[in-house]
C-alpha cells in the first residue's frame, strides 16, 4: 500500500461577493499517494485551480475555506498560521503556474530569485545555494545554466521561463508539486518538451505531482488517476485508463466525445448541449442535469459519489454510464 | 463528406505572398543614422515567398506554432494587410488591378473571424450594432430591415435573437464568438478565415462551434481558411493542410494523407503531439531545441537546427516545396535521396 502523502477531505472554499456566494469548490476529496500524478481535470468556472489555491494556502479574500480539511503527513494545513505555511510552501509543497511569471520578479536575475528559494529554507551560504540553483537548471534540460543565471527573465523563451518557474519548484525537493496549467500557453512542440521533462523529474524525484488542467490529452498521458471537476465538486473520480476508457458520468463522457481527434474526421461532434451554468446560479441537486441528456426528476437531489465500474472508479450521478441504470 | 474538387480557377489565389515587418528605429538608431553610423533596419520576413490557392467550397487547415507567419498569412488572405510583394487573385482576377467597385464587391466576400472572443467585439456597441451595421452600410439590407436581418442572423448561429440589445459583456466565451462569427457572416461572403477562432474556448464549448463551422460550410457552401495550432481541431473540418515553420510553407496535401504519412520532419513532430485523450500513459518523446526568433532565422532549411535528420546542405540551402505525391508538396531535401524513411 502507498503512503498517502495529501489528504482532501470534504473541502469548500466559498467567495463572499457582493452577487452572492460562489462555491467555488464545494465538498472535494481526494488523495494523493507518494510518487503519484493525479489529474485535476475540468473546464473554467469548474474550481480546479482554487482547489489547488486551497491547498497552497493562497486563496485571497473574498475567498475562503469554509469548510473540510486538508492533511499532508500528520499536518493540518487549513488551520496552519501565515508563518508555518510560508514554511511549507516552496519547501514541501510547491506550485507551478500557468504564466511563469506568477513565478518570476522580472526585476531580479534569476540567480538572485533562485538562491532566495533556497536560503529561505535551508542555512546555506549563497555559493552552495548558487550550485544548487545550477544543478537545478541542469535538471530542467536548460544549456549554459551557468551563463542563463546572470540572465533576467525577460531574456527567456516562454518555454525556457517555464522551465526556470519549473526550476524553482524543485529546488528545494518538494513532496507535492501542483502544476496549474503549466503547458497550456506554450507551442505544441514546446509543450511536448515539458512533458517529457516533468515526467522525468516526477519519476527521479519521486515527488507527488497534481496537474490541472482542462486538457484531457494531456493527462491522459500523464496521470495514474484523474478527477473531473465540475461547477466546484469531482463528478468522476478513479484511474485514469478507466476515467477515459470507460467513463461513468456523462459529463466525463461529453468532454471525451467533445474532443475531435477521437472522432473521425469531417463528422459532427458529439458536443455537450448549454453551457456551464453561473457558479452564482446553480441548479438545484445534480448541476450538470440542465445539460444531460439522461437527466431524470431523481436529478433534483443531490447524488452522492457512487462507486461504480472498475475498483477505484467512482462517479457523481444516479444514473452512471454503462450501469444499466440510465433512464431510457 | 463531399471531397472538394479542384476547379479550373481557385477562388482565392497567393503567389509569391512576402511580407517583411521592419522594426521602426529607435532614437539612437535613427541619430546614427543621422551622422551615417547607422546599421540597416532590422526587418522580419513574416511570409516569406507563399504560394497558396484555395478552391471554391474548401477548407483549407493553416497549421503552424507561434512566430510561423500563420496569422499574417491570413491577413494577407483577407487584404487586412498589404503584401510586401506577391500578387493576390480572387476567381483568377488580381484585386489590385480591379476597379475599386469590384475590388470592394471582393472584399466584402472574404471576412474573417478573430482568436479573441473577447477583444474583437466592441464593448460599447450592442450586438444589434456589431452585426447589423456592415450589411446596412454596404447595402446588403436597408436600413429598416436590420433588427428582422440581426435575428435572422443570430438564429443561425444558434444565438437567442431577444438578446440582440445587449452588450458584449453580458455573454459567455462561447456566445461571443457565435457572434463574432455571426458578424462575419452577415455580408454574405463566401471565403472566411478563421484565426484561431475556437482557441480561447473551452473544450465542450469548442465542440459546438466547430460543429457550426461545419454546419454552415454546407448550408452557405462557404471556403475556410482556418488558422490553428491545434492540429486535433484541424483535421477535424480541413479537406487539406498546410504546414508553416518560420514564414515558409514546408507541406501541402489532402489533409487524410498527411496525417496519415507526414512527409517532412516538421510535420512528424507536429503530428506527434496531436492530444486524443486515448487511455494509458505515454512517454513523451519531445522534438528538441527552440523555436528560433523570426528576426534571425536559421540559414538554409529553417528547421535543421531542431531536426533529426539533418545533412549539411540543409544548412547551406532551402529546400524549395516539390511534389512528393499527386496534390502533396513538401520541402525537405530528404526526398531528394533514398535516405528518407
Amino acid at each position: 500500500m502507498k503512503q498517502t502523502l495529501l489528504a482532501v477531505e470534504h473541502l469548500s472554499t466559498h467567495f463572499h461577493t457582493r452577487s452572492g456566494v460562489v462555491r467555488a469548490v464545494d465538498d472535494v476529496s481526494f488523495t494523493l499517494n507518494a510518487g503519484e500524478v493525479l489529474g485535476l481535470v475540468g473546464e473554467s468556472g469548474s474550481g480546479k485551480s482554487v482547489t489547488g489555491y486551497s491547498i497552497m494556502g493562497l486563496v485571497d479574500p473574498p475567498g475562503r475555506i469554509v469548510g473540510g480539511s486538508i492533511r499532508m503527513a500528520d499536518q493540518e494545513l487549513t488551520t496552519l498560521g501565515s508563518e508555518q505555511m510560508r514554511a511549507l510552501r516552496g519547501n514541501r509543497i510547491a506550485m507551478i503556474f500557468q504564466d511563469p511569471m506568477m513565478t518570476l520578479n522580472p526585476v531580479l536575475s534569476i540567480d538572485t530569485q533562485m538562491i532566495e528559494a533556497v536560503r529561505a529554507h535551508r542555512k546555506l551560504s549563497r555559493r552552495e545555494a548558487r550550485d544548487r540553483a545550477r544543478e537545478t537548471l541542469v535538471r530542467v534540460g536548460i544549456p549554459a545554466p551557468e551563463k542563463r543565471l546572470r540572465d533576467y527573465p525577460h531574456q527567456f523563451s516562454g518555454g525556457m521561463r517555464q522551465r526556470v518557474a519549473i526550476a524553482i519548484a524543485l529546488l528545494n525537493d518538494p513532496d507535492i508539486i501542483i502544476a496549474d496549467e503549466p503547458t497550456t500557453a506554450l507551442d505544441v512542440t514546446i509543450q511536448g518538451q515539458i512533458l517529457f521533462e516533468m515526467q522525468k523529474l516526477a519519476r527521479e524525484t519521486g515527488a507527488a505531482l497534481i496537474w490541472i488542467t482542462h486538457d484531457l490529452s494531456v493527462v491522459a498521458g500523464l496521470a495514474d488517476r484523474i478527477c473531473v471537476m465540475y461547477a466546484g465538486r469531482i463528478v468522476e473520480h478513479g484511474m485514469a485508463v478507466d476515467v477515459l476508457g470507460t467513463p461513468r458520468h456523462p459529463y466525463t463522457r461529453g468532454l471525451l466525445d467533445s474532443i475531435p481527434a477521437n472522432a473521425p474526421a469531417h463528422t459532427r461532434l458529439r458536443q455537450i448541449a448549454g453551457m456551464t451554468p453561473s457558479l452564482l446560479d446553480l441548479p438545484a441537486g445534480c448541476a450538470f442535469r440542465t445539460r444531460c441528456a439522461y437527466a431524470a426528476s431523481e436529478c433534483e437531489q443531490d447524488p452522492p459519489m457512487f462507486d461504480v465500474g472498475a475498483p477505484g472508479q467512482s462517479a457523481r450521478c444516479f444514473f452512471p454510464l454503462g450501469a444499466g441504470t440510465e433512464p431510457a | 463528406m463531399t471531397k472538394t474538387r479542384p476547379s479550373a480557377v481557385p477562388l482565392l489565389e497567393l503567389r509569391g505572398m512576402t511580407k517583411r515587418f521592419e522594426r521602426p528605429p529607435d532614437l539612437a538608431a535613427r541619430l546614427a543614422r543621422m551622422v551615417g553610423a547607422g546599421s540597416p533596419a532590422q526587418s522580419v520576413r513574416a511570409v516569406d515567398a507563399v504560394d497558396l490557392s484555395i478552391a471554391e467550397r474548401e477548407v483549407v487547415g493553416l497549421v503552424g506554432e507561434s512566430g510561423c507567419g500563420k496569422s499574417t498569412l491570413g491577413r494577407l488572405a483577407v487584404g487586412l494587410l498589404a503584401p510586401s510583394a506577391g500578387d493576390r487573385r480572387w476567381r483568377g482576377a488580381p484585386v489590385i488591378a480591379s476597379p475599386p467597385a469590384a475590388a470592394r464587391e471582393q472584399q466584402l466576400k472574404t471576412q474573417m473571424i478573430f482568436q479573441d472572443p473577447f477583444a474583437s467585439l466592441n464593448p460599447r456597441r450592442r450586438v444589434v450594432d456589431i452585426v447589423g451595421e456592415a450589411p446596412v452600410v454596404h447595402g446588403v439590407i436597408a436600413a429598416h430591415q436590420q433588427l428582422e436581418y440581426v435575428g435572422l442572423q443570430l438564429n443561425r448561429v444558434g444565438l437567442d435573437p431577444t438578446l440582440m440589445r445587449r452588450f458584449p459583456h453580458q455573454f459567455s466565451g462561447g456566445q461571443r464568438a457565435r457572434i463574432g462569427i455571426a458578424r462575419a457572416l452577415a455580408v454574405k461572403p463566401e471565403f472566411l478565415v478563421c484565426d484561431e477562432s475556437v482557441a480561447a474556448l473551452d473544450v465542450s464549448i469548442q465542440a459546438q462551434v466547430i460543429n457550426l463551422f461545419m454546419d454552415l460550410r454546407a448550408a452557405l457552401n462557404l471556403t475556410y481558411l482556418f488558422i490553428s495550432h491545434d492540429l486535433g481541431v484541424v483535421r477535424h473540418i480541413s479537406d487539406r493542410l498546410v504546414i508553416m515553420y518560420l514564414g515558409r510553407v514546408v507541406e501541402s496535401g489532402p489533409a487524410d494523407e498527411v496525417f496519415a504519412a507526414p512527409n517532412h520532419p516538421y510535420t512528424r513532430a507536429l503530428l506527434a503531439e496531436v492530444g486524443s485523450a486515448r487511455p494509458g500513459k505515454r512517454a513523451f518523446v519531445p522534438v528538441r531545441g527552440e523555436i528560433p526568433s523570426p528576426l534571425a532565422p536559421p540559414r538554409g532549411c529553417h528547421f535543421h537546427p531542431r531536426c533529426p535528420y539533418a545533412m549539411p546542405r540543409c544548412r547551406e540551402s532551402a529546400p524549395a516545396l516539390a511534389p512528393v505525391a499527386p496534390g502533396r508538396l513538401s520541402a525537405c531535401f530528404l526526398n531528394d535521396t533514398e535516405t528518407a524513411t
